[in-house]
């Protein structure tokens, strides 16, 4: 089936939770990523329980701290 | 208060924007933003700022200037290494423009102190680069009703959005706390592209021009990501999160904190 991650139209097999999603994409340290699903955030402890449907709009949203003033 | 021939000309293409014209320009001349950082984002919205004649411009930051810091923080120079960043930003932003009230804070921002300072000005720039700070500064103008520009950089990357508190989605709605030590790295330890910064913070600078004046559209709801390598502006639409630990609907942040300090450790990340 397919989804849209962060703007890509991506296919996935069947069944696939969030956290599988993260795992596929290859997202490092996937505990430090927001997740948004068809456009509201996803509480964390959902990650593991939620199965991605046909046309989901998936967002992951990183940590960016830099404003870069300490060297 | 009606503007001066000399500031006529000066703010002129400013003034010929129909958008702006001279009451544009005069309430511009008295509007008040705060830069948390003169660093590399602070750096680029300071100097822009006060070239467009923000009348009172307030700059934060405890620092002094480092050797690795010019590499991006283009409003030092290479004769200003070991000046605080305050008084070097300031030298900078009354040489472009005599015409600004200048107001510096040599400090950190902290829970004690932060309200005291933001309240003072209609916008906040958030050029800050440690994540206990980006949520402070979230968290105080939240309290103290300041809408302001959050930003962030790092590697090639680079993402902002604004915020007008308890009206559109804000830093905790997106991200509900900030990382553990050691879970990000920082662009000291994963670097950063020097003129990222100069093109995330003149964006914050536009939007807090856009909030001055009620122009168009501001960033809000919406976070704007940038792939330098990619060439690419995504703008990511984002609803206000009912589960906000602040300005959800059942908020658990009543008052301000300091976030514990995170120091990330390369080796780790």
């Amino acid at each position: 089936m397919n989804l849209v991650v962060n703007g890509k139209e991506t296919n996935i097999t069947d069944g696939l939770t969030v956290s599988q999603l993260l795992v596929q994409e290859n997202v490092k340290m996937p505990d430090m990523v927001s997740v948004e699903l068809n456009g509201q955030i996803l509480r964390r402890t959902k990650f593991e329980e939620t199965i991605l449907k046909n046309d989901d709009k998936v967002e992951f949203l990183y940590f960016m701290g830099g404003g870069c003033g300490i060297n | 208060m009606g503007l001066t021939e000399q500031q006529i000309e000066r703010y002129s293409r400013h003034i010929i924007l129909e958008q702006v014209g001279g009451a544009g320009q005069e309430k511009i001349l008295s509007s008040k933003v705060l830069i948390v950082g003169a660093g590399g984002l602070g750096a680029p919205a300071g100097l822009y700022l006060a070239a467009a004649g923000v009348g009172t411009i307030g700059i934060v930051d405890a620092d002094k200037v480092d050797l690795t810091n010019l590499q991006r923080q283009i409003i030092h120079h290479t004769n200003d290494i070991g000046v605080e960043k305050i008084k070097s930003a300031e030298n900078k932003m009354r040489a472009i423009n005599p015409d600004i009230t200048i107001r510096t804070y040599q400090t950190r921002v902290n829970a004690e102190n932060i309200s005291d300072i933001i309240r003072e000005y209609d916008f906040v720039i958030d050029g800050t680069d440690n994540f206990p700070a980006k949520f402070l500064i979230n968290d105080a103008c939240y309290f103290n009703k300041v809408p302001f520009s959050h930003a962030g950089i790092l590697r090639f990357h680079g993402q902002l959005i604004t915020v007008l508190p308890g009206e559109t989605t804000c830093y905790r709605c997106i991200f509900n706390s900030p990382p553990p030590a050691n879970a990000v790295p920082s662009c000291s330890q994963a670097g950063v592209l020097g003129v990222l910064a100069g093109v995330i913070g003149s964006l914050q600078a536009t939007e807090a021009i856009k909030y001055l004046l009620g122009l168009g559209k501001l960033l809000t709801g919406t976070l704007l990501t940038y792939d330098a390598l990619e060439t690419n502006f995504r703008a990511v639409k984002l609803n206000r999160n009912p589960n906000c630990p602040l300005c959800g609907e059942n908020p658990q942040i009543t008052e301000l904190k300091d976030e514990e300090q995170v120091v990330c450790d390369l080796n780790d990340c």
